[in-house]
């Protein structure tokens, strides 16, 4: 904002009567709706790259939860043909493999994007745990989330809160599942492969098999809750907070809905 | 080492004909999955090298190890292996007793030193120094410390020297403790299981003196060619499994059919072990295909895994005994209910304010 003064800002230039006139034809916008209009901007937030990626990764963790939850406890047996003509767990299983895959080549897209990309796209990868400030801010929107403030403030990228449960459960847990999940395929893939050489340590590691499935099969349960809490946290703030949520996501735009400085 | 024989020799004067021989040299390429030409040098080998002293401890353990070695078809222990190598010292198979088998092990000990091989069958306890296992009136610990000294390698017969196994399970009052954690300068090669297999034992042993090294290792210390895979991997019923058919309930029709027992607990897909392609009782049968799950007694801790029956590790650090599903499905249900009730505040409050407002 360097250069223009908040007298700049403020200053009408035209009357609200003068301008806007695409908005007055449709017949229902009333003078305080110009006047709004008039003052309300938004930021660029979301690049392209980071909103295909959000919504891939959606789609992706929607079909490995259902999978996966299927692997471990399959659905009822069929008898739709023989053995040979018939292979429901096979096609369940390559399903959560092939999402697999194409999450973890996002979440690799997505750590170069975080570098070459705004700087908002840089945020999910780290906490300022050493930043006071951001402990007082995260206080401020937990207790916003428990009805102690009135008003919650305005934010471009994550809050405080959603930034910490999007590095917990995306970037380090998306990393813990990709870990361990490679680590799954690469026994079936068998000892001396690609995967193996890659992430048959991890095994090596948890040294019981059974132990590394129920790890995996728990980071999956962290991720359902997750999905849940940001779900409802988005169409929450999208109504209640003082900027917008959900289309900021399709749109990459995060509008606010009031000119207040705090 | 010239005083010992050689195999063959021990093997024709035990009256076994020259075409039985070639036959287990042939045998044992086929188990260590070798090709023919390596046929002919198993022969030359066992025509001339000396046999490979080894000296076989027990500490704590059920012989069971031992029940399965004996027992082994091809080649058979009766005929073949106990000469193959010079068995020069197991307290549970050997004649002498008392102090002559103790002196026994001295002197095989010192006479052979950083030659021979030390099998152990079972494992040290290390809680009261030791005193919960006592061989030959000192504790198992010393002796294995002692034995293993002067060893070239070092065999860890079973789940209890490779991992533990029940005496090793939470809270392992005794702290029995496996052999690589005590014994830490030597090559080790870990033989899991609750038995191992009887030709996944003797197959060891015939690689080692065949080869006079160790067979290729996994990352856990095993025997690549025998647990390289999961028991899944090479199941007969593994196309059942593919399909999405299961046994649904014991002696269910689909029991009866022969489908996956995945549903049932068999912990196949989480098992490394030859059981699926080797069998058991000289390829008889192996506990899937007689119709019930394994167990994954060949895998490290599985006593401490929860139930047989259940394919996730039980969780017992909530108190009560959990799965990962349970676990799951409860935090779920919370933080749903938790996200509704929050919904409702929100509304209220908004509801609130807008009448304040108004």
């Amino acid at each position: 904002m360097k250069g223009v003064s908040d007298e700049r800002i403020n200053a009408p230039v035209r009357g609200p009567d003068e301008i806007f006139e695409a908005s007055r034809l449709t017949g229902d916008a009333t003078r305080e709706d110009l006047e709004s209009i008039r003052r309300r901007t938004s930021v660029y937030v979301y690049e392209a790259p980071v909103r295909v990626w959000h919504w891939v990764n959606a789609l992706a963790i929607t079909i490995l939860v259902v999978t996966g939850y299927l692997i471990a406890s399959p659905l009822p047996s069929m008898q739709i043909g023989e053995a040979t003509d018939q292979f429901v767990m096979g096609y369940i299983r390559f399903a959560h493999f092939a999402a697999g895959v194409v999450m973890s080549v996002g979440f690799f897209g997505r750590i170069y994007w975080a570098f070459v990309g705004n700087r908002h796209a840089w945020q999910m990868f780290y906490i300022p745990i050493f930043n006071k400030r951001y402990w007082k801010e995260f206080v401020f929107e937990l207790r916003w989330y428990f009805f102690l403030e009135e008003e919650p403030k305005k934010y471009i990228g994550h809050n405080p809160l959603a930034h910490a449960a999007m590095f917990t459960f995306i970037t380090l847990g998306i990393t813990f599942m990709m870990i361990t999940g490679w680590a799954l395929y690469a026994e079936g893939a068998g000892q001396g492969g690609v995967t193996d050489s890659l992430f048959g340590w991890v095994l090596g590691y948890v040294q019981n098999s059974q132990r590394l499935h129920t790890l995996h099969h728990l980071g999956m349960w962290a991720i359902v809750i997750f999905a849940i809490i940001h779900i409802y946290a988005a169409v929450r703030e999208d109504v209640m907070s003082r900027q917008s949520m959900v289309s900021t996501m399709i749109s990459g735009h995060r509008t606010f809905k009031d000119d207040r400085i705090e | 080492m010239s005083d010992i024989e050689t195999f063959y020799d021990v093997m024709r004067r035990q009256g076994i004909t020259r075409r039985s021989f070639m036959k287990f040299c042939s045998l044992t390429a086929a188990a260590l999955g070798l090709g023919p030409s390596f046929v002919p040098k198993i022969a030359e080998a066992m025509e001339t090298k000396p046999r490979t002293p080894v000296v076989w401890v027990h500490g704590l353990e059920c012989t069971c190890c031992s029940e399965s070695f004996i027992r082994s078809a091809h080649p058979l222990a009766k005929d073949v292996v106990l000469s193959m190598i010079s068995l020069d010292y197991d307290d549970t198979l050997m004649a002498a007793a008392g102090h002559a088998a103790e002196a026994a092990f001295e002197e095989t000990i010192a006479k052979y030193k950083g030659n021979y091989i030390l099998a152990v069958e079972g494992n040290p306890p290390l809680n009261e120094d030791g005193m919960f296992c006592i061989t030959g009136g000192k504790p198992f610990v010393e002796k294995l410390r002692h034995a293993a000294e002067g060893a070239k390698a070092i065999i860890s017969w079973g789940a209890c020297a490779s991992y533990g196994c029940v005496q090793a399970a939470a809270p392992n009052p005794t702290r029995a403790t496996p052999v690589h954690k005590v014994i830490t300068d030597k090559p080790i090669i870990k033989v899991p299981g609750c038995p191992p297999i009887a030709e996944v034992m003797t197959g060891v042993i015939t690689y080692m003196l065949t080869f006079d090294r160790m067979p290729e290792l996994d990352r856990q210390g095993r025997p690549a060619m025998f647990y390289s895979q999961r028991i899944h991997d090479k199941c007969y019923r593994r196309p059942h499994f593919d399909a999405g058919q299961f046994v649904e309930h014991w002696d269910d029709e689909n029991a009866r059919k022969g489908y996956c027992l995945y549903k049932m607990g068999c912990k196949g897909p989480t098992t490394y072990n030859a059981c699926s392609t080797v069998r058991w009782n000289g390829g008889v049968s192996f506990p899937i295909q007689s119709g019930h799950g394994c167990i994954g007694c060949s895998e490290d801790g599985f006593w401490d895994q929860g139930s047989f029956y259940d394919r996730l590790t039980t969780i017992k650090q909530f108190g009560i005994e959990a799965t990962a599903d349970k676990i799951g499905w409860t935090a779920t249900g919370l933080v749903g209910a938790g996200v509704a009730a929050h919904a409702a505040v929100s509304v209220l409050k908004r509801a609130q304010k807008k009448n304040e407002e108004a």
